[in-house]
């Protein structure tokens, strides 16, 4: 396996690459759901989120979860996170630009691999939070 | 309604061959372009296999649903309530070729006090997932929310 950045470059406090997705299409929202087997109406089925009260489709929190899981593994490298735990406390919708922001608060050893904790946020472009998260990943 | 008699509840095992043309397809849809998903030679050289990305066993409901889906195991209120947080813990490497076996069982179920009054209920979901070696390389947790009912309008 393969990390992208040694654990000895790193220090607690430091920023993951930020990341900026959107605006998010309805497009996006049918190919994840496609791609995920995610088919609940709520994120295709305009009427649908209509009757229920919604302005619009909804974005499923995992996708978002999955484009900002890409913070990490930026950072880390592809195959290195350990353990990726995230809160949906807000909906996003066809139109929303995600930015994902992330940082190390932890570096320890443990099982004989070097790892790497930190906190993960995703917001919206009135900077309200959609995702509040956190990882641990495995560095070289 | 949610209640805690579904608690311990367990599906069968399922079993999922990891693909490379789902992990691709998956990666686009995360908008993932990451050469470890999109190249195999350079999957193959810098990581010795086509890894997965972090949220990937999402794909792993297409193997279990209509038989199991945990929101219906659990009655839950879809009107009024929620996917609130989700985990995956990744124990060991998985990588495409790799053929993994799991059970999905309802881990936990508690209530809290509302903020606005009433019980809000949580339903914590958890997937053990195995390789073809027996190794056990992930653990998935759903927490599900269901808020107080509503007060009727009639």
């Amino acid at each position: 396996m393969a990390a992208a950045v040694g654990y000895d470059d790193v220090k607690v406090g430091d920023e993951l690459p930020r990341l900026v997705i959107g605006p998010l299409t309805r497009q996006d929202i049918v190919q994840y759901a496609g791609a995920a087997w995610d088919f609940s109406p709520l994120h295709y089925d305009q009427p649908f989120v209509e009757a229920a009260g919604l302005p619009n489709v909804v974005v499923m929190g995992m996708f978002t979860a999955g484009m900002a899981s890409r913070c990490i593994t930026d950072f880390a490298g592809a195959g290195q996170v350990r353990d990726y735990k995230v809160r949906f406390v807000a909906r996003l919708y066809p139109g929303d630009t995600i930015t994902c922001t992330g940082r190390v608060t932890r570096k320890f050893q443990a099982g004989g691999e070097r790892l790497v904790e930190g906190e993960l946020l995703v917001t919206n472009q009135k900077g309200e939070v959609a995702i509040s998260g956190s990882f641990r990943a495995a560095l070289g | 309604m949610v209640d805690r008699s579904y608690i311990g509840l367990c599906s069968r095992t399922f079993t999922m061959p990891i693909e490379w043309g789902k992990v691709r397809e998956f990666a686009r849809a995360i908008k993932d372009p990451n050469p470890a998903y999109m190249d195999p030679e350079f999957a193959r050289r810098v990581h010795g296999g086509i890894p997965i990305p972090p949220t990937f066993l999402m794909t792993s409901m297409a193997w279990e649903i209509p038989e199991w889906e945990s929101g219906r195991v659990i009655q839950l209120d879809y009107g009024n309530g929620v996917h609130g947080e989700q985990e995956f813990e990744l124990l060991r490497p998985i990588f495409v070729g790799d053929v993994l076996s799991w059970t999905q069982r309802i881990a936990d179920i508690y209530e809290k006090a509302g903020a606005r009054g009433g019980l809000m209920k949580f339903a914590v979901i958890e997937g053990n997932y195995f390789n073809q070696r027996g190794e056990h390389v992930a653990i998935s947790r759903s927490v599900m929310i269901e808020f107080p009912p509503k007060a009727s309008a009639a």
